[in-house]
């Protein structure tokens, strides 16, 4: 009996952690559609919090879709071949460049967005295009890219895969057409979602990086939070919600261990 | 690609050794010959240098500077692997996850670009030819170790190369499936007449298949021959205890007679020095009755085979000697045994 | 094989020339920026000489420590308990308890200010059963729940796949000798999600180090080593002090994390 009520104390425990993540959401949600958050619900529901937001902050819902799919193409051409070769040549020198290029997400993105200021900042048509916010978001994205592809490349024996291609006359380019990507894409759909997600979020760069007409969604968040009633925030965050919610809903399925596959007996 | 098919290819290796970029010396300087046509099988402990020479003959690795590698007299030891079109059977299969069981066995049709039309009916007769037609759709993981080795093969030779390779291609599979695909792939490598190279540590295997068996030890060639004179006529001590089992006894010789701690062995034709003479279990035998010999020994273990007996007997030796009995008798621990050697099967190395 | 050699180095160009032109010039640049302001290379020692500086460090450590061993805490009991107990609705709590994955900082902040903040939820019950309405979402206290409200998902998600792989037999070895469930955790369960600890472990500390977005969301007045820097830049426009700060803060999360790698003995990821 003793175990059944320590089941029930980690039960009642685990749904109070619960409660701290989902309840501040769920909140949110309340107060981006009620007419006034402090009267409360009786006060009744509205979109016209929504609508503001939708008005006055379209623009960055738009640029950041357009920097997040923009960061994603730029990961998948130069972070599935990094991660290829990282997954072929396993050297000291391969496994010092994986090292390097997860720095820009150990580095704090503030002394990154920093460093590149300081560099480029002076470069004015670059400095005002979102280009340079694209350039911190690839930086702090890349590594997941190529750590999710190298991990898929990693799990199978992609070295006599290749050599079997090779016995049977496909050379180089076209082994990498054939056997490689196809047999890496769960890790590049992981990737993929990864890099999205991680870019439409981006706010420790970001926010350095930002010129009044580059503005992103978790700037414009950050604005709201800072200079609007909470209404309009909770409104805001709640578009954000909305537009990253499939994004999570599609990670968190990547995250669960996928089941053991069927191998058939032997039926001879 | 004619229908025909590529005719069998002839491979030499002049002094091709093989160290690899740790330092590993994994070939010393090897010569070899291999007729069009014939199916070589390389036989040697785990670790002697099979795989590696397999792959240098393969393409998937380049021998030292100095070695050199001909198909039918053209130099190809700088050919990748994928121009020199030859079929290689792997031990893990390294069939293809993302393409169905026909897929893998189209593929190198495909990237040979032959027409659609024709790459189905080639697939469809190797797919009939291995019998697994019924599996043509099938993912890899759905396939078994058997079928899998199946598919494997099929895959290797539809493009019809000028050689297959096999490597250890049964050694995944359990012994009675090895059984029954070894007498497919010895028919099968005979239907085709290709020239064909087989790796095995499995000397029964290596017996079944080869025309010729290439035994290695350490990275050297330690025999090669027909599979009849490889165990008739061993070439070395290595080779003599590799292949089958060998019997040893100690001793010296006297006045034509060999003579150990368990007696003496009339041995007319004998080498005047001989210290330790090999022979197999079946040039030895238990005598019957009261026919006397100049060998006794002790039972120390006996295993009831049903056809016959195998018995290891205590002749004073490091080891007993191991003997296969036919006869209809209960032996047992400490039986004395008298004992009759043919003196045909003697050797001294 | 020279061929293939010539054409990895081709595939690995692109990220190469990207990586080194807007990674390792500019943390170049900024490491040469942070010494030559008036202090010279004495802006480095700053961190350390300078109480303002060094006050900050200790409160970004403090937070960090913190964060880390209530997150470990929390996610270890949680993540365990969900991965050995199967029952109804498991799979839902897990979704709920991962679902705030890629949450932003700023959306973080934002969380506490509902729960925390002068409108929250705990200052309105607080009221209700008190009459004092307690209000901590912008201070430290703020800035703590932030972190750990960021760090439980990916914890949580590390400690159930570790836990996964325990084998249970171990466990059930251990009983069978006659060891209490305590002894059976201590000997048994805890030493075999150590690894994951750790690097969990770690990546928390590194992120609650060197975040950014909850900070500014909650208030300028919390005064950690991010919030700092961001001040010395935009306030007092004094460049050279927020180079030098942020290399620092960038060498400690790196180290946290190196560290961490050689002491789980295997490849910790870090996450944003
Ligand atoms: N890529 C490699 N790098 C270093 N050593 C290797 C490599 N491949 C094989 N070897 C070594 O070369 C020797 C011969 O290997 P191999 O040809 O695979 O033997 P076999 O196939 O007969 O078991 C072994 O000692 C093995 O460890
Ligand atoms: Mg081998």
């Amino acid at each position: 009996m003793k175990r059944r009520g320590l089941f029930y104390l980690q039960l009642g425990f685990t749904l109070l952690v619960c409660a701290f993540l989902v309840v501040p959401v769920f909140l949110s949600i309340m107060a981006g559609l009620t007419v006034n958050y402090f009267v409360g619900i009786e006060s009744g529901l509205t979109l016209r919090w929504v609508m503001e937001v939708w008005n006055g902050y379209r623009d960055t819902i738009f640029l950041s879709i357009g920097l997040s799919l923009a960061c994603l193409a730029v990961t998948l051409v130069i972070g599935v071949p990094a991660a290829y070769v990282l997954a072929k040549r396993q050297t000291a020198l391969t496994r010092a460049l994986e090292e390097m290029l997860v720095l820009p997400v150990a580095v704090p993105g503030l002394a990154t967005a920093l460093a590149l200021i300081v560099t480029y900042g002076s470069l004015s048509g670059f400095r005002t295009s979102w280009a340079f916010i694209l350039v911190g978001h690839v930086l702090f994205t890349l590594p997941f890219m190529v750590r999710s592809v190298l991990a898929v490349l990693s799990a199978i024996d992609l070295k006599t895969l290749e050599e079997g291609a090779a016995s049977l006359g496909a050379g180089f380019w076209s082994r990498f057409r054939d056997i490689v990507l196809p047999n890496c894409r769960q890790g590049i759909l992981a990737g993929s979602l990864m890099v999205v997600t991680l870019s439409m979020g981006e706010f420790n760069m970001t926010w350095l990086l930002h010129t009044p007409f580059t503005k992103t969604l978790p700037v414009g968040l950050a604005d709201a939070y800072a200079s609007l009633r909470l209404e309009v925030g909770s409104a805001y965050t709640l578009v954000f919600f909305l537009m990253i919610m499939p994004l999570l809903l599609a990670l968190q399925a990547f995250a669960k261990p996928r089941p053991t596959k069927f191998v058939a007996e032997d039926a001879e | 690609m004619t229908d025909a098919g590529n005719k069998p290819v002839s491979i030499a290796l002049t002094n091709c050794s093989k160290t690899f970029p740790d330092g590993t010396r994994a070939l010393e300087p090897l010569d070899l010959a291999i007729h069009a046509g014939e199916t070589v099988v390389f036989l040697g402990p785990s670790g002697c240098g099979k795989t590696t020479t397999l792959r240098i003959i393969a393409g998937l690795e380049e021998p030292d500077a100095g070695g050199k590698v001909l198909f039918d007299g053209t130099d190809v030891t700088h050919l990748p692997i994928e121009q020199r079109n030859v079929g290689m059977v792997f031990q893990s299969y390294a069939l293809f996850p993302n393409m169905t069981v026909a897929g893998n066995i189209g593929y190198g049709l495909k990237i040979r670009k032959v027409p659609g039309a024709q790459i189905k009916a080639r697939v469809s007769e190797m797919l009939a030819m291995m019998q697994i037609t019924r599996l043509a759709d099938r993912r890899i993981d759905q396939l078994s170790g058997g079928q899998r080795q199946r598919v494997a093969l099929a895959r290797a030779i539809a493009v019809r190369p000028r050689a297959l390779l096999l490597d250890e291609p049964l050694t995944a599979l359990d012994a009675k499936l090895r059984d029954t695909l070894r007498l497919e792939i010895d028919s099968l490598l005979r239907s085709l007449g290709i020239t064909a190279i087989y790796v095995t540590h499995d000397q029964a295997e290596a017996m079944a298949l080869g025309d010729r068996i290439v035994v290695m030890e350490h990275g050297r060639v330690a025999q090669i021959g027909k599979p009849r004179d490889i165990y008739q006529r061993p070439a070395t001590r290595f080779v003599a205890e590799f292949i089958g089992t060998m019997n040893r006894l100690t001793g010296s010789m006297n006045n034509g007679r060999f003579i150990c701690k368990a007696g003496g062995i009339a041995w007319p034709e004998a080498p005047a020095n001989a210290t330790e003479i090999l022979f197999r279990p079946e040039d030895i035998r238990v005598v019957e009755g009261d026919e006397t010999t100049g060998l006794q020994g002790k039972v120390a273990a006996a295993f009831f085979l049903g056809d016959r007996t195998r018995l290891f007997v205590d002749v004073g030796e490091a080891q007993p000697l191991v003997i296969e009995s036919t006869a209809r008798r209960d032996f047992s621990h400490g039986d004395p045994v008298g004992l009759a050697i043919d003196p045909r099967g003697l050797l001294v190395l | 094989m020279r061929h293939e050699t010539r054409r990895l180095i081709l595939l690995l160009l692109p990220a190469g020339i990207v990586f080194a032109a807007f990674f390792l010039l500019p943390m170049a640049r900024l490491f040469f920026i942070g010494g030559s302001g008036k202090t010279g290379w004495a802006a480095y020692a700053a961190i350390l000489t300078d109480s303002l500086y060094l006050d900050s460090l200790l409160s970004t450590m403090a937070v960090a420590a913190a964060t880390t061993a209530a997150t470990l805490v929390i996610s270890g009991i949680s993540g365990v308990f969900l991965q050995r107990h199967k029952f109804p609705g498991n799979a839902l709590l897990v979704s709920m308890l991962t679902f705030p994955l890629a949450f932003p900082g700023v959306v973080i902040g934002f969380m506490v200010i509902m729960l925390a903040g002068r409108q929250g939820l705990i200052g309105q019950v607080t009221q209700a059963l008190t009459g004092e309405k307690l209000v901590f979402a912008y201070t430290i206290a703020g800035l703590f729940m932030g972190y750990v409200y960021f760090s439980i998902p990916r914890t949580i998600l590390t400690v159930m796949a570790a836990a996964e792989k325990l084998d249970p037999k171990l466990e059930e070895a251990a009983r069978s000798l006659g060891a209490s469930p305590w002894r059976v955790l201590l000997d048994v369960i805890i030493p075999g999600l150590k690894p994951a600890f750790i690097s969990a472990g770690a990546i928390c500390f590194a992120t609650a180090v060197g975040a950014f977005g909850t900070a500014f969301t909650l208030a300028a007045k919390i005064n950690v080593l991010p919030m700092v820097i961001y001040t010395e830049f935009t306030l007092s426009a004094n460049i050279a002090m927020a180079a030098a700060l942020s290399f620092v803060l960038g060498i400690v999360t790196w180290l946290v994390l190196a560290v961490a790698r050689t002491a789980a003995g295997s490849s910790v990821a870090a996450a944003g």
